[in-house]
């Protein structure tokens, strides 16, 4: 008997297919089930049930979105913000949790932290109480973002109701230009379909672009998915994937990563899968990217300038980007590389792996920068790799904030903002309005970018810098 | 959670696309518990003078009239939240962020999808008659706007059920404890390296 073709997602979803109902609601067994301090509400909700957490072994809280990112030898000063990182590990502790804390060698952001550690596997399914789960996708695991309700109900049942998303498959062909990053990839791929383009569809990545990404460059294409709407977003595990998941602290180890890789050779796309749509990008088109408006959708060439609404022929739009110019303080035709910056930030689990701070120290070694910045490394590991290999000296060198791992200014809530009215080149992943402070000018980009620009004191083209060694997601 | 069967109130029209929810709930709130009234908290950084939600002619107003892509971004329940403490019962419009609807949907706020155009008039009628009522019929899955024509919607089945019944899922999952724990017996074979060890 032949199977019709199947895509990544299919088999993952299939295999994790509990029960279904008349209706086409799936339950769906969960794998792998990460926490961070904005838990407390769903850990209220089972306390209030008196329900306990199914599989403990499954469940791991992460300390990051409230954790200082200066010197973390003194508590922490703010008796709400220290409360957020305290409860998190009562509850964690009360209910037999592993706990990656504050002072915890391995503590980092959770999407730079369970690749790290080896929790991320292929052909799993993750689900965190944060939308950028996404990023795990990189490793062909089914990874999402739940809210708190849902967070509840995984933790008291390792399972999770959902109705089958639509799938679309995004292809990149050809090799990005010199300088050019996952990042500006997936900026591109977002400038392409909008920042609601795949709402409702999980995304699988493909193409040869995408094979020849590292794995960080994998996880900052997965993590950006949500910014375009989807479910989720997936790439095919490989050769790049095994070698880099082999030997992690809790990956699977001598037979039992042989038998898991024989598994996770299965998982790629047949050849005739079918997906719900396609879109095609040309890896060789794709520029050194930047945001001008309020949305990631309005990404566009560093090269271009900013769009002018009076081009738009619907009012509302017209409106709409009126508006979003207003807040970014910018007037229509203004070329990009002429705005002025007034500080940068470097960090966030789009962009804080060692690839990312390789590529930035590649820039500002040997220079100043010119407005303030900070940057924080994605977890504990990086900060010592990088420190290993300089990188922090290059930073503090350059005038650059040397910080401690965790979410920081991409959002803000452990007291790192970015003052109102200023405007910020930043690696982040949204540039909401207020996302990084209330009234905050915020610009997407790579992380070789964000350097040029702090250099310079402008948006920039980091082709434009002698920039000696790169090779950045 | 409260059931949603129908409902007759004032709608406000948000002529706003991709209101995310680091807008609907800015980010410093979410350290905040419940009691402390996310309600206060909705959209706080966009209520300046002649902001809709704001203006006297819409007082009372249940139901949220906007534009695509309304509360893409992050996950935080909290946007929800803020909009239930505020009074909102239903949000319209051309799209959803995916995780804000089923947040939505667990706290008993209606999210209805309609065509760009279709959203767009109704804002228009609002916009012309300030304060007029919209009559939300789940049941049925209509929506009447203030020219007084009931517009067909779609909702998923699942989630109509949960919201007319004012169903708690977890209470519902656990009626499937066989097929869970069957479940995991053949994935512990199956996939043994699953559970991590170190």
């Amino acid at each position: 008997m032949t199977q019709s073709p199947r895509s990544l997602f299919d088999k993952v979803w299939d295999a994790h297919l509990v029960a279904t109902r008349p209706d086409g609601q799936a339950l769906l067994a969960i794998d792998r089930h990460f926490l961070h301090e904005g838990s407390f509400h769903a850990f209220g909700m089972i306390d209030h049930a008196k329900r306990a957490v199914r599989r403990p072994e499954l469940t791991f809280a992460v300390a990051d979105h409230y954790v200082p990112s200066h010197s973390r030898a003194k508590p922490i000063a703010d008796p709400e913000i220290a409360n957020m990182v305290t409860m998190l590990e009562a509850n964690a502790g009360r209910h037999g949790l592993r706990h990656f804390g504050l002072h915890d060698p391995a503590q980092g952001i959770v999407h730079v932290l369970a690749p790290e550690q080896g929790l991320t596997l292929p052909g799993l399914t993750i689900v965190c109480g944060d939308s950028h789960t996404s990023t795990h996708g990189a490793f062909g695991a089914l990874a999402f973002g739940i809210g708190a309700t849902e967070v509840s109900h995984v933790l008291a049942t390792q399972t999770l109701w959902q109705r089958r998303p639509r799938t679309m498959r995004v292809t990149v062909d050809g090799e990005l230009g010199a300088h050019v990053t996952a990042k500006d990839l997936i900026l591109a791929v977002i400038g392409f379909i909008g920042a609601d383009g795949a709402a409702g569809h999980v995304i699988e990545y493909a193409g040869s672009a995408i094979r020849a990404l590292s794995m960080e460059g994998r996880l900052t294409v997965c993590n950006m998915s949500i910014e375009a709407g989807a479910r989720a977003g997936m790439i095919a595990p490989d050769d790049t994937t095994f070698s880099w998941i082999e030997g992690r602290v809790y990956a699977p180890k001598g037979e039992l990563f042989d038998r898991a890789v024989a598994h996770w050779r299965t998982l790629p796309s047949d050849p005739d899968a079918a997906f719900d749509r396609e879109v095609s990008l040309d890896a060789a088109a794709i520029a050194p990217s930047v945001t001008w408006g309020t949305s990631p959708e309005t990404a566009v060439p560093v090269t271009g300038a900013v769009p002018d609404p009076r081009a738009e022929s619907d009012p509302v739009r017209a409106g709409q980007m009126r508006k979003m110019l207003d807040y970014m303080g910018l007037t229509p035709g203004t070329r990009l590389e002429e705005v002025s910056i007034d500080r940068v930030f470097i960090g966030s689990c789009t962009n804080a792996r060692l690839e990312d701070l390789r590529a930035a120290a590649a820039v500002l070694r040997g220079r100043r920068a010119v407005v303030p910045g900070l940057v924080v490394p994605g977890s504990v590991p990086v900060r010592r790799q990088a420190e290993a290999e300089g990188l922090d000296r290059v930073f503090t060198d350059a005038g650059l904030e040397w910080g401690e791992p965790g979410c920081s200014m991409c959002v803000g809530i452990n007291g790192d903002l970015v003052p109102a009215g200023e405007r910020c080149a930043s690696t982040t992943n949204r540039n909401f309005p207020g996302r990084q402070g209330p009234n905050a000018r915020t610009h997407l980009m790579s992380s070789a970018m964000a350097a040029a620009a702090a250099v310079t004191g402008k948006l920039s083209d980091v082709r434009t810098l002698d920039v000696r060694k790169l090779g950045a997601s | 959670m409260d059931p949603f069967v129908t409902l007759t109130a004032p709608a406000v029209p948000l002529d706003i696309a991709n209101i995310d929810t680091d807008q609907l709930l800015p980010a410093r709130f979410l350290k905040k518990p419940r009691s402390a009234g996310y309600g206060n908290f909705l959209l706080h950084d966009e209520r300046k003078p002649g902001f809709p939600l704001d203006d006297p002619a819409y007082a009372g107003a249940r139901v949220l009239v906007t534009d695509r892509n309304f509360g893409c971004g992050s996950s935080r329940e909290g946007a929800v939240y803020a909009l239930v403490d505020g009074g909102f019962r239903c949000v319209v419009a051309p799209s959803f962020g995916d995780i804000f609807a089923a947040n939505a949907a667990k706290n008993g706020l209606l999210t209805i999808t309609l065509p760009e155009e279709t959203v767009a008039e109704l804002r228009r009628q609002l916009q012309e008659t300030p304060g007029a009522a919209v009559t939300v019929d789940l049941p049925a899955q209509t929506l009447t706007g203030p020219d007084g024509r009931p517009l067909p919607f779609a909702i998923d089945p699942f989630k109509k059920e949960c919201l007319i019944e004012g169903l708690d899922d977890v209470a519902l999952t656990l009626r499937h404890q066989d097929a869970i724990a069957a479940f995991d017996r053949r994935d512990a074979e199956a996939r043994p390296w699953l559970v991590p060890e170190t």
